[in-house]
């Protein structure tokens, strides 16, 4: 029998802000244990949460930006739970009414373009960290690190919409493409910036009615998603071919192992017992304030992937490449602004910058060569200065020192010799010496033009004009 | 008879300190040897501040010889145990908390001290204030000054003893569902219970957080309005507390009363009331007609679901806001147990009491997944009800008059085995906090055998002054509450 898998996503995305959700202290990652915590996020007795509006602006961005309807009222709930790490014995988050619903975003499958539905998303306080081990004043002993009790979270959750793991992965790289581009989530996976819940079931190929699901808890990378979905399907797949059930439950993905176990069944499902958070008002939000977001939303990768084949003629794969970030799109779009050739823009940037970036792994807001110092360098080729091929070199160059391409030409003595008499005195002097070759060409093995091509250009050091070059060569070879 | 300082009001007391017949170090001196001389009876205090409270009164002294002074400065007040105040003990009556000292203050707190108030001491309340007669404190219960074989009433009832006893010229208490109002009544001295926002909860520790509210408990009414202006007002740290204007309420016990409309509401007018205690409503009512109020007839039909209602919203609530109390971080930590979860269920088995215990069972079972329609989104459903009860009832009337308990104080240890009868002694408080509106208790007779018993003005939300005032000019024309338990 054939089976189907089902998949939705519950996305975790640590918010930017620069304070918490529900108190002033820092967000920052990495400070002193509990050096950045107060009442509030400490949980003491008396302490109240107040919240941060940074929180729902950041949450409005996500919706917009996912095609959701913003809740113009929306509630904070208590989801009650005992664990060292979580301070109040509570995580304040949204239930019943959660700030934006009834979203959807297109991913790419096969070629083609596949709607995937986002249920709801939600804000919520992140817990604290235990640290086990060696602390100063315990031996052995386990400690409570609240840093990051109170950071704020989104909860993305998706449609059971997702049917294999290469679509969870389209649509989870998706998602971190859109909050890394609207900078509200700097997307580290490693850190746990941004994690994934999978909701993962099987039924018979052609059936309406979904299997039963298992949820894999916390996978902190693309690649271990993957691998969890992958596992798990061909577990439940191997269960119900044994003539087992699949139950419901909690399983933790081991990096180690590839393969996913039980962490909690059903029985011992958490009764969260949620209910609306009496310390907290409803959130309003009104229209204006929806507008507002709404007119401060950058662009989004889709829409310039339409106006970037649109305004600057290249081709979607080029415009796709080029969106894959919000800096490296600004990049392509200032750079293009100063020289005017789109193309030869996006080629160089796919191809030269890439691989400097890529060799280097320095961030593109970080590079050397400045969208200004490529579109020079372009304009040189563009007026014939110096060959694409000498333009390489420069570009290497302005990657060391950050000079200015024109400096870097004038200094080295790289400029192109578009003087017809001085290439031809070169040519004349290599078909003098290549007299062989020459007589063979001439006698038909006309193959041997690239070889003169290229001793002229070595001769030249690579300054002769390629095409002067290719058009006296032509002429003097026949002549 | 002369009167001692421990006997003044603030108003009295303030008068003295301004034309420097007494000071305030004198005030306190006086304060802390009547604690001291008093409380092995009463046993309103779980920790007296001696040494700060003396530091605390030379400061005022000296705002008061530079002429800095406001109606609280050197005025010897004392907190509940549920306001957390910075480098003080904090119990809230619990042995969870018995080593508790908090790191901060709570604004009602912080909003006093910047007046000059003087800090005595924290006051014995039922554990975590769930309680109807302070028996549930950890430390024992306090005692009632005008029967110590009584309860005081709860669970501020170390509050409303204190004032009773005095042991402090006034004090501060909450109230989730009486528990100022009702141990004011059985005290004999003036309780209010302002509407739900007027005041911060910021720094008190939370039993149910949709019906918790600060008030003071006062001598007389006039002390009760200035209490009320120094607390009231909106905190940026509590998103819950309203930002409307603070009015003077001292400027509105203005004695006149006259066209005022009461109602009185059937449903609080029942058979099986103690006879003491109707007497008394009689008395009151004849007393407000002579002052030329007006009466009217009214109903608050879903008064009889308001104890169903409230011991679900706030069991609810409580079984949250206690959950962080599990020995992680601070308070009471088991000292013999083993691995995580035994370390969390042996220091809360041990922590916490049989009542708090016994309300967290029930508002867990409430947010029960199963049971979370049927009985808490049934409860908030009958709030509702119970709310628009009162809005409809504020279209004919004022300010609505009720007894605050159904019986005088009752015997230490009489209802602690009978949680039922317990939870009714609180029947006629309650639907004013499931309907967030203010309320006061004062003062309107004794029983026959010489126990307090207290009325009840209920106002409309946000309207503190107009039964401040109808209270006052009660006040004015009777005398009970000059009348002092005799220590």
């Amino acid at each position: 029998m054939k089976y189907q898998p089902v998949i939705g996503l519950e996305i975790h995305v640590q918010l930017l802000t620069d304070s918490k959700i529900f108190c002033g202290c820092s967000t920052k990652f990495g400070a002193e244990p509990n050096s950045q915590t107060c009442p509030v996020c400490l949980g003491l007795p008396g302490a109240l949460p107040v919240f941060n509006e940074k929180v729902a602006e950041f949450a409005i961005k996500a919706g917009l930006a996912t095609n959701c309807t913003i809740s113009p009222r929306s509630i904070f709930a208590r989801k009650n739970y005992f664990y060292p790490d979580l301070p109040k014995g509570y995580q304040i988050s949204q239930f019943e009414e959660p700030i934006c619903l009834k979203g959807w975003l297109d991913i790419q499958v096969d070629g083609g373009l596949k709607r995937i539905g986002i249920t709801r998303i939600h804000m919520e306080e992140d817990a604290g960290k235990l640290v086990h081990g060696d602390i100063s004043g315990l031996e052995d002993g386990s400690g409570v690190d609240l840093n990051r009790a109170c950071t704020p979270l989104l909860e993305i959750v998706s449609e059971p919409d997702l049917r294999s793991a290469d679509e969870a992965i389209a649509y989870l790289k998706k998602i971190h493409q859109i909050v890394t581009w609207l900078g509200i989530c700097d997307g580290n996976m490693e850190e746990g910036s941004f994690r994934c819940d999978a909701n993962v079931s099987v039924m018979p190929a052609g059936s309406q009615t979904f299997g039963t699901r298992a949820e894999i808890k916390n996978v902190n990378s693309f690649k271990f998603v993957k691998q969890a979905i992958e596992h798990e399907i061909e577990r439940q797949i191997d269960l119900i071919e044994d003539g087992g059930t699949v139950v419901q439950e909690t399983r933790l993905f081991d990096p180690n192992s590839g393969k996913t176990r039980s962490m909690r069944g059903k029985e011992e499902a958490h009764d969260y017992r949620y209910f609306p958070d009496p310390d907290l008002v409803p959130l309003v939000i009104d229209d204006a304030w929806v507008q507002r977001v709404r007119s401060e939303l950058p662009e989004l990768p889709e829409q310039k992937i339409m106006r970037f084949t649109d305004e600057y003629g290249i081709p979607a794969y080029d415009a796709e490449v080029l969106t894959a970030s919000r800096p490296l799109a600004e990049y392509y779009e200032e750079c293009v602004t100063l020289n005017g050739n789109g193309k030869a823009v996006s080629n160089w940037v796919m191809g030269e910058l890439t691989r400097a970036l890529n060799d280097s792994g320095a961030s593109i807001d970080k590079c050397p060569v400045t969208p200004r110092l490529l579109a020079e360098l372009l304009k040189l080729i563009d007026s014939g200065t110096i060959s694409g091929k000498i333009a390489k070199t420069v570009f290497d160059e302005m990657w060391r020192s950050g000079k200015e391409p024109g400096k870097i030409v004038e200094e080295q003595g790289l400029i192109q010799v578009s003087d017809s008499g001085a290439i031809e005195a070169i040519i004349d002097e290599i078909l003098a010496r290549e007299a062989e070759q020459v007589a063979e060409y001439r006698s038909g093995k006309e193959k041997l033009f690239g070889f003169f091509v290229g001793q002229v250009m070595k001769a030249s050091k690579g300054k002769a004009n390629p095409a002067l070059v290719n058009e006296l060569l032509l002429k003097k070879l026949n002549e | 008879m002369p009167m001692e300082i421990f006997d003044l009001t603030i108003h009295e007391l303030h008068d003295k300190l301004e034309s420097k017949e007494v000071s305030s170090v004198e005030a306190t001196r006086a304060m802390l040897a009547r604690i001291e001389a008093t409380d092995p009876k009463i046993g309103s205090f779980i920790t007296v501040t001696k040494e700060q409270a003396l530091a605390d009164a030379e400061v005022a002294d000296r705002c008061i010889a530079d002429g800095k002074t406001g109606m609280l400065t050197g005025i010897p007040l004392a907190l509940k145990d549920i306001f957390l105040t910075e480098g003080v003990r904090t119990t809230c009556g619990s042995r969870i908390l018995h080593n508790f000292i908090p790191p901060y203050s709570a604004t009602s707190w912080e909003k006093l001290k910047g007046q000059g108030a003087v800090l005595l001491g924290k006051l014995n309340q039922d554990e975590f204030a769930m309680g109807s007669s302070n028996e549930s404190s950890c430390f024992g219960p306090s005692r009632n000054p005008w029967n110590t074989e009584c309860i005081p009433g709860g669970s501020s009832g170390g509050s409303a003893a204190a004032v009773a006893a005095r042991q402090a010229t006034a004090t501060l208490g909450t109230d989730t569902g009486g528990s100022i109002r009702q141990p004011a009544s059985h005290c004999g001295c003036v309780g209010l219970k302002p509407t739900y926002g007027r005041v911060s909860r910021y720094g008190v520790i939370a039993y149910a957080s949709s019906l918790d509210q600060v008030g003071p408990l006062t001598r007389d009414v006039t002390d009760c309005a200035v209490i009320l202006g120094a607390i009231a007002g909106h905190d940026p740290k509590d998103s819950t507390s309203v930002d409307a204007p603070v009015p003077d309420y001292k400027a509105a016990l203005t004695g006149n009363i006259k066209g005022l409309r009461i109602g009185l509401p059937k449903e609080y007018f029942i058979e099986g009331l103690d006879p003491d205690v109707q007497k008394t409503m009689a008395q009151a009512i004849e007393t407000y007609r002579k002052l030329g109020a007006d009466f009217v007839d009214i109903s608050l039909p879903h008064t009889d679901f308001a104890v169903a209602t409230y011991y679900l919203i706030a069991t609810a609530e409580a079984s949250s806001n206690l959950a962080r109390y599990d020995g992680v971080r601070f308070g009471h930590r088991s000292p013999q147990a083993d691995g995580l979860i035994d370390m969390m269920t042996k220091s809360r088995s041990e922590g916490f009491g049989l009542e708090v215990k016994r309300r967290i069972m029930i508002g867990t079972y409430a947010l029960s997944s199963g049971y979370y329609d049927a009985y808490y989104v049934k409860a908030q459903k009958v709030r509702t009800l119970i709310m628009h009860d009162f809005i409809r009832a504020f279209e004919e009337v004022d300010v609505i008059l009720t007894p605050v308990a159904p019986t005088p104080a009752f015997k230490i240890g009489e209802k602690i085995n009978d949680p039922l009868q317990m939870y009714l002694s609180d029947i006629f408080t309650i639907p004013v906090n499931l309907a967030g509106t203010c309320a006061i208790a004062l003062p309107a007779g004794f029983s026959a055998n010489g126990l307090p018993i207290g009325l009840q003005l209920i106002g409309k939300p946000f309207n503190e002054e107009t039964i401040l005032r109808a209270a006052h000019a009660f006040e004015q024309a009777t005398d009970w509450h000059n009348r002092k338990a005799e220590l």
